[in-house]
């Protein structure tokens, strides 16, 4: 049953993915005004205009040149950026630890802080600090990441200047790094203060768009909490003596976790889509501001391959959500 | 016992407040835009190359009639809000409504006639959940170009899947009620089932998304002014007040701050008053 | 002394002050079995859950004692009250589907008490619950420790409760219609099995039920409420043989086998209920006002 449904949601990814990339194709081929003559000194001539469109294939029909990209994709090859001159996979490739990092430290403080907030929110229910919590949560919420971005840089960047609210390390740093991902290599080689160095970078960007999420958790998490906490199962193991805290955390979290989790999967390619703006806004070198750049800049390839890569990744985080719902529900596993 | 008040009461209570905190500031800023010309002390457009980066008229050396401080190029940051406020709204409301009524129609139709329609909207949903919206936007604007029209555009083409999304999930449970199957037995046809029986008891949903789509709708065209991709770069938005105050927020904060609290404020009284309705429409506390 | 002592027990609604429990007083002598019986809304669940300390947030203490091995339960911190009750009770719940944690196994469910609060080995826990399961006669106990509670039928996870209940020799158990939730040929093995349990361990137990068929069969003493309020509390010999209440000899003379399989408790005339209810509003005047 389980390999059954693995394989028929490979299927309808598959399918979206497929869309995905129809969409973007066809969209980005409408553009007005021909991205080739963009990149040419002024003196160039039509002939040069159009040997350089033809050697971006750009000269085919859309049918065409999507068939020609679907083949190079399947052997790995996304073209060629146009402003750039390098292959797309290998820019995106480059980009994608810095944004991967970003997003999953900011997932790891939405879970955190959410939990916590759920958790107090439970532990304190019915008092005045439940309202509190419950109203925070409400403002967290309705709030986006673009504007919790700024709102942060105000505070932390120039009000408190305590972190850094720009790029993703200090240039003036000398980088011993092999792979994108700096946080955990600086790690891994015991650099502690370029480690700190690029916290201090990605703490207020993370952060950012932690918050809705988080919100989004402390929300789902108290009101399941709070239901199982009615729970037969919960009031039983009270009359064994236990207290409040390991009533809360050990039989009603557990299972409260669960409906929780679901919604986190979709919030968190919101999240994902979020580091578009806000690592403009932070100027943090991941995918979103390479994608920004390359639409102003209109490379076509660029923008095909990010996007794409998006698609995927949003994707791929579905379907790790729904596999861990299978394997985290004991009635699924077993039934 | 006339001195113990009931619990629901104040949850109401509270709620009341919300709202009318929420529509008060909202009618405010429908009001600056509308007479914006009356209401704003200065021409938002004026650039005066002597009083750039005047503070806001607490603070040392700020000038008279130029109450939240000028910009780098001279232009006076109040007007410029309240002449933003005009693009801000006019998206919100048309944006917000034609998204409303597109993603809605689609999702009522998935979730009530099902069947192919379903299985073909269904799937368009699993694509443009795929797409970032933000990244997704930046796109189309590029593509067909700035202006008023285009962000409307773009807006209405990502974020149907909002309405649609919950609407369909919502039409499909009404639809397994015997209320429907009462109707059809009556005699009722099926598109008439779906608008007299089904549509008004999701309407209250369809309200409630509506304002926060408003509020998103807003922050969607600050984002893309932000990038610079809004409308043509002159004219006052909020989001390009902020790209430019960003840029300049050591030697100016105002011009950064004040456009970002107007926009929190605007964002917060569309959820809030999301949150509201949602509340009074919920027969439980009603 | 007897080993469980309610006295003058007064519960209300924390929000409107109404009366769920009204100068509630009952003795149950360690081993004995007493039974709880009135219709739905009389209050019977309240008195457990009292006495286990998990009542409703809505619901508080307004009077009253419980005393408990010699010691007053509402005058201790909760802290120690929860031990203390942790150690000495147990409650069989109503309702076998819900009462188990769906994301544990059955093991750790029966012996995390031992381990946790009593401070046994794991091992000795271990070895104590496959014991238990072989009381409670479970096939292959090893098996069933193992399993997660939906693999499991009704019946199978109320013996599993009662099992646990069991665990740390408890001597009051607290036991809220164990059988309702059942359906009608399992009911009668469970009843048995409690009632065979209680025997063999000593153990004395509070039986809350609609049933005075069962009453008659499992206990030695009862109390009838109505509304909150004790209106008969006696042996059921005596109880049987003559009911004092009015109220009681309407449920018994309607009552016609002991062994009604429905077990729910008959109409009562209205003269009857019209009179009680007046009662209770004079009572109420008084101790309210
Ligand atoms: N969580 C709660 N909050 C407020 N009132 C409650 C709560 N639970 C029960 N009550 C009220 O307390 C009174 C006594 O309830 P209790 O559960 O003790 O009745 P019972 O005699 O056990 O009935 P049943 O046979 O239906 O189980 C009822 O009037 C009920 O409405
Ligand atoms: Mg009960």
């Amino acid at each position: 049953m389980f390999w059954q449904k693995l394989i028929a949601r490979i299927g309808t990814t598959a399918v979206t993915l497929i869309g995905v990339a129809v969409i973007v194709f066809v969209v980005i081929r409408v553009v007005p005004g021909n991205p080739v003559a963009m990149m040419l000194p002024p003196g160039a001539t039509e002939a040069d205009v159009a040997r350089l469109t033809a050697l971006y294939g750009l000269d085919k029909s859309i049918p065409a040149q999507f068939l020609i990209w679907v083949q190079g994709v399947l052997q790995g090859d996304f073209g060629t950026s146009i402003t750039t001159r390098q292959p797309v996979l290998d820019l995106v490739l480059g980009r994608l630890p810095a944004t991967l990092e970003l997003s999953i430290m900011a997932l790891v403080m939405a879970v955190i802080i959410g939990g916590i907030a759920a958790l107090t929110g439970t532990r304190l229910r019915g008092t005045k600090a439940e309202g509190a919590i419950d109203v925070a949560n409400g403002m967290a919420l309705s709030v986006p990441d673009f504007l919790w971005g700024l709102a942060l840089i105000l505070l932390f960047g120039v009000l408190v200047p305590v972190f850094h609210i720009s790029g993703r390390v200090t240039p003036s740093l000398d980088l011993p790094f092999t792979t994108g991902f700096y946080l955990f290599e600086s790690l891994f080689r015991l650099r502690f203060d370029l480690w700190a160095d690029i916290v201090s970078h990605m703490l207020m960007p993370a952060l950012a768009l932690a918050i809705p999420l988080a919100a989004i958790i402390g929300q789902l998490l108290k009101q399941s909490l709070k239901e199982t906490m009615h729970l037969d199962y919960v009031t039983l193991s009270r009359t064994k003596g236990y207290g409040e805290n390991h009533v809360i955390t050990r039989e009603a979290l557990p299972n409260a976790i669960l409906p929780t989790l679901t919604l986190v999967g979709v919030q968190f390619t919101f999240l994902i889509g979020g580091t578009v703006i806000v690592e403009r806004l932070f100027s943090y070198e991941g995918l979103g501001n390479m994608a920004i750049d390359a639409v102003i800049n209109r490379d076509l390839p660029l923008i095909q391959g990010i996007v794409i890569l998006f698609a995927v990744i949003f994707t791929a985080v579905n379907l790790v959500v729904d596999l861990l719902y299978t394997v985290l529900n004991p009635r699924l596993r077993h039934g | 016992m006339a001195d113990l008040t009931d619990g629901r009461g104040a949850v109401k209570r509270r709620i009341g407040t919300r709202l009318w905190l929420a529509g008060g500031w909202l009618t405010l800023l429908l009001l600056a835009a509308v007479f914006a010309p009356l209401v704003a002390p200065q021409d938002p457009l004026a650039q005066d190359l002597f009083l750039t980066r005047l503070p806001p008229f607490w603070e040392e050396g700020a000038e008279a009639g130029y109450w939240l401080g000028t910009d780098s190029l001279g232009r006076d940051v109040l007007s410029r809000i309240i002449y933003g406020a005009r693009l801000a709204l006019v998206v919100a409301l048309v944006a917000g409504s034609i998204t409303c009524l597109i993603g809605s129609a689609l999702g009522l139709m998935a979730g009530f006639l099902r069947g192919w329609v379903d299985l073909v909207i269904s799937r368009l949903i699993d694509i443009w959940m795929a797409f970032p919206p933000v990244l997704f936007s930046i796109l189309l604007i590029a593509v067909i170009g700035p202006g008023l029209h285009s962000i409307i555009l773009a807006i209405v083409i990502i974020d149907w899947t909002r309405f649609a999304r919950v609407v369909r999930a919502e039409a499909m449970a009404q639809g397994a009620m015997d209320y429907v199957a009462s109707a059809q037995v009556a005699g009722r046809g099926r598109i008439g089932t779906m608008l007299r029986e089904i549509l008004p008891n999701v309407l209250p949903t369809i309200v409630v998304l509506l304002t926060l789509e408003m509020g998103i709708a807003v922050i969607v065209e600050a984002i893309l002014s932000f990038v610079n991709l809004s409308i043509s770069t002159d004219d006052p938005t909020w989001g390009g007040m902020i790209a430019e105050g960003r840029a300049s927020v050591y030697q100016a904060w105002w011009v950064l701050v004040f456009p970002l609290i107007t926009l929190f404020l605007t964002v917060l009284a569309f959820s809030q008053l999301g949150e509201g309705l949602k509340d009074r429409f919920d027969p439980v506390l009603r | 002394m007897s080993f469980l002592s309610v006295k003058n027990l007064t519960l209300r609604l924390r929000d409107n002050r109404a009366p769920l429990l009204r100068d509630v007083s009952l003795e149950v002598s360690a081993g004995e079995v007493h039974g709880l019986v009135g219709e739905s809304g009389a209050g019977k669940s309240m008195i457990g859950k009292a006495v286990l300390g998990i009542l409703p947030r809505a619901v508080e203490i307004a009077g009253g004692e419980i005393w408990l091995d010699g010691v007053d339960l509402l005058t201790l911190p909760p802290a120690a009250r929860r031990k203390r009750v942790g150690g000495l009770a147990a409650l069989i719940p109503q309702d076998p589907l819900t009462a188990l944690n769906p994301s544990r196994r059955i093991g750790p469910q029966i012996t995390d008490r031992l381990v946790d609060i009593l401070g046994w080995k794991r091992t000795e826990a271990e070895a104590r619950a496959l014991d238990l399961l072989g009381e409670v006669q479970i096939n292959d106990p090893a098996r069933v420790m193992r399993q997660y509670p939906h693999e499991l039928s009704g019946g199978m996870r109320q013996r599993i409760l009662i099992a646990s209940a069991f665990a740390a020799e408890p001597k009051l158990i607290v036991a809220d219609e164990p059988t309702t939730a059942l359906d009608v040929t399992v009911q009668k093995q469970i009843l048995r099995l409690i009632a065979g349990m209680q025997a063999r361990h000593g153990t004395a137990l509070l039986f809350v039920t609609h049933d005075l068929g069962v009453v008659s069969k499992v206990c030695q003493s009862l109390s009838v409420l109505y509304a909150g309020r004790i209106l008969e509390q006696s042996t059921v010999r005596d109880f049987f043989a003559a009911p004092t209440h009015p109220y009681s000899a309407a449920l018994l003379g309607a009552t016609p086998k002991y062994t009604d399989p429905e077990g729910s408790l008959t109409p009562v005339p209205e003269a009857i209920i019209a009179r009680l209810r007046a009662e209770i509003a004079a009572y109420d005047e008084a101790h309210h006002g």
